[in-house]
């Protein structure tokens, strides 16, 4: 492949001058008021949650596991709802990891690309993309229990 | 019953604060779906040294609700599945505790998206 | 070159300036609730427009701009000889279902969010160069149908960056023929692709800032004048971090700045509306060209204006593979006699 003469770029600033001033004229994350949000949003989520789970072993009487299981099965539908409704990409907006690290998040995660891909079918728009986002948790999650089990089992 | 609650707030709260600053203070190619992974792995690798148990015990709800929870979930599964079941009670011991809320994920993702619609 | 009506390396002069007889605009909820309110011939409102996909909105957006320009220019549609349009959705396929709807003969362009500017371009230099005399130039964006291309599920869950922008719902276009009154498209500088190593596809105003840069310097040394000789410079979508970047720029190339930069991110949204870094998009630069900008051209409150597009032309594709942003920026002089 022959040499390629072209006119040079005629602004006088070089790709590492130009990323040092992308760097400068950026405006950063507001880290400060994220924080204090995620904070309290992601305390409010994970407080509903514990009032879940009181709820199914004090009323309902199931044993500690089962009521934290039920609990987990609450909020995922709670999630799932609000996201239907519209509503939890604006509880993300502000709360930030608040929403996106408890299950409710999860849930977001799962239910937004199979609402949005409804439109190209319920085999592979929902069937699909029901593990857009959930799929890599899910693939790494058990990859690396398998590994920690395997750890244990050669200690042992 | 309720002084389980506030514990749960500050836990949940803490947890959430650490994805907060990965997300703002990270590179942007790290996305919130990279942060999720670090997430359950990490609660895998805490619940495997032991770890996260008392973190729970301390939290509760503040410690299962977040995804590293889950983690902790499927790491205990695998252990009990080495213990009880050898290398086959490893591979399906993670899978089948976390089982529950996976079907109930996928139910309830579905029926959702089925009834409702993006507002954008 | 016989004939030639080039100037410097990419830079074409009309002989006889075509003219936009009319512009005609539809925007989206949030656009009709911004600062430029007023100057937007239709508003929907929501995002559905009563159309069962957002693709399908952003069609009939289109095809409504299209035939009520002709209308709103007095120029019957079947005299209209080429319709140049774009979009930002795979295969420009907005674009080619209105183009269906009109049935006149059609240009598919992409210059992402340059596009309107470049429709523009080539529009002029169809007419000038004697092939048509009228000619259709149309751009459109919607920012749901964007979003579930280029970003996430609309549903979905995440935090903008500060320097992010928001992708404008609006269809614009313009009616451009060889004779009649209103303002003229005099020059058209085409632009080349730079790349300055940007792979944030949050901060297309940074990835784009050089290649426009890069556009404005060879117009104005192409055609030796300064930017004080036009009343207003206004880019396409660089936003307010984009357009600082652009100032910077420019200014160590050389330029001398004055207070007549502008850009149609920055105009169409209010900081109340918390957009971020302001709009983005084809429809963006199309709404407020069709709109804002006419409005003082037909008033002479502006007299010469040069209307630069900034298109930022990666794919969904290239950016989760790591690769940089290439963009492009094509300007055209717009002259009130």
């Amino acid at each position: 492949m022959s040499e390629v003469k072209l006119r040079p770029p005629s602004i006088a600033v070089t790709k590492e001058e130009y990323k040092q001033l992308t760097e400068k004229l950026s405006p950063k994350p507001t880290v400060l008021k994220n924080v204090l949000s995620a904070f309290i949003v992601g305390g409010i989520i994970c407080s509903l949650g514990q009032v879940i789970v009181n709820f199914y072993m004090n009323y309902v009487g199931l044993a500690k596991t089962a009521a934290q299981t039920a609990g987990t099965a609450t909020l995922i539908l709670i999630g799932a709802l609000l996201t239907g409704l519209g509503v939890y990409d604006t509880i993300v907006k502000y709360g930030g990891a608040g929403g996106i690290i408890p299950v409710t998040g999860f849930a977001n995660s799962m239910v937004s690309p199979a609402l949005e891909y409804k439109r190209e079918g319920y085999v592979f728009g929902v069937g699909g993309k029901l593990f857009t986002i959930a799929g890599p948790i899910l693939v790494y999650g058990i990859i690396s229990s398998i590994i920690v089990g395997l750890i244990y089992l050669w200690i042992r | 019953m309720l002084n389980n609650i506030l514990p749960a707030f500050l836990v949940g709260g803490l947890l959430c604060v650490i994805g907060q600053l990965l997300m703002d203070l990270t590179k942007a190619k790290i996305t919130p779906a990279h942060v999720l992974v670090g997430y359950v792995t990490g609660g895998v690798i805490l619940g495997g040294l032991g770890l996260y148990e008392p973190l729970i015990k301390l939290g509760g709800a503040g410690a299962t609700v977040p995804l590293s929870g889950f983690g902790y979930t499927l790491v205990k599964g695998a252990i009990e599945g080495a213990q009880s079941g050898g290398i086959l009670g490893v591979l399906a011991g993670g899978v089948q505790t976390a089982a529950t809320g996976i079907a109930v994920a996928v139910l309830f993702g579905y029926l959702t998206a089925i009834v409702f619609n993006p507002k954008g | 070159m016989l004939n030639s009506k080039r100037a410097g390396n990419q830079t074409v002069v009309f002989k006889q300036p075509p003219v936009i007889l009319a512009g005609y605009n539809v925007v989206g909820p949030k656009e009709g609730q911004g600062p430029l309110k007023d100057t937007f011939d239709m508003v929907l409102k929501d995002n559905y427009a009563d159309e069962k996909t957002w693709e399908r909105t952003e069609m009939k957006m289109l095809e409504t701009s299209m035939t009520k320009v002709a209308a709103k220019a007095n120029i019957p549609l079947d005299s209209v000889n080429y319709n140049l349009a774009g979009d930002l959705l795979n295969q420009i396929i907005s674009s080619s279902y209105a183009a269906r709807q009109i049935g006149l003969p059609f240009i598919g362009l992409y210059g992402a969010c340059s596009t309107m500017a470049l429709s523009m371009a080539l529009g002029a230099m169809l007419i000038d160069g004697g092939f048509a005399s009228k000619v259709l130039c149309s751009a459109s964006s919607h920012h749901e149908t964007a979003e579930r291309q280029y970003r996430f599920p609309t549903e979905h869950g995440n935090q903008r960056a500060m320097y992010a922008q928001w992708t404008v719902t609006g269809a614009g276009s313009i009616l451009l023929a060889d004779q009649g009154e209103g303002p003229r498209i005099t020059s058209a500088t085409l632009g080349r692709v730079l790349d300055y190593g940007e792979t944030d596809t949050n901060h297309m105003g940074a990835a784009m800032a050089p290649a426009v840069a890069d556009t404005i310097l060879n117009h104005l040394q192409d055609l030796n004048r300064q930017p004080d000789d036009y009343d207003l410079i206004i880019t396409g979508d660089l936003g307010t971090v984009g357009l600082q970047l652009l100032l910077e720029v420019l200014k160590r190339s050389g330029l001398q700045l004055s207070n007549n930069f502008s850009d149609c991110g920055t105009l169409i949204y209010s900081s109340k509306q918390d957009t971020h870094a302001g709009g983005s998009g084809c429809g963006c630069s199309a709404v407020v060209l069709t709109g804002y900008l006419l409005d003082k051209l037909k008033s002479r409150e502006l007299k010469k204006v040069l209307f630069v597009g900034s298109g930022s032309l990666h794919s969904s594709v290239s950016s989760q593979q790591g690769e940089s942003m290439p963009a492009i920026g094509h300007a055209v002089s717009i002259e009130m006699s």
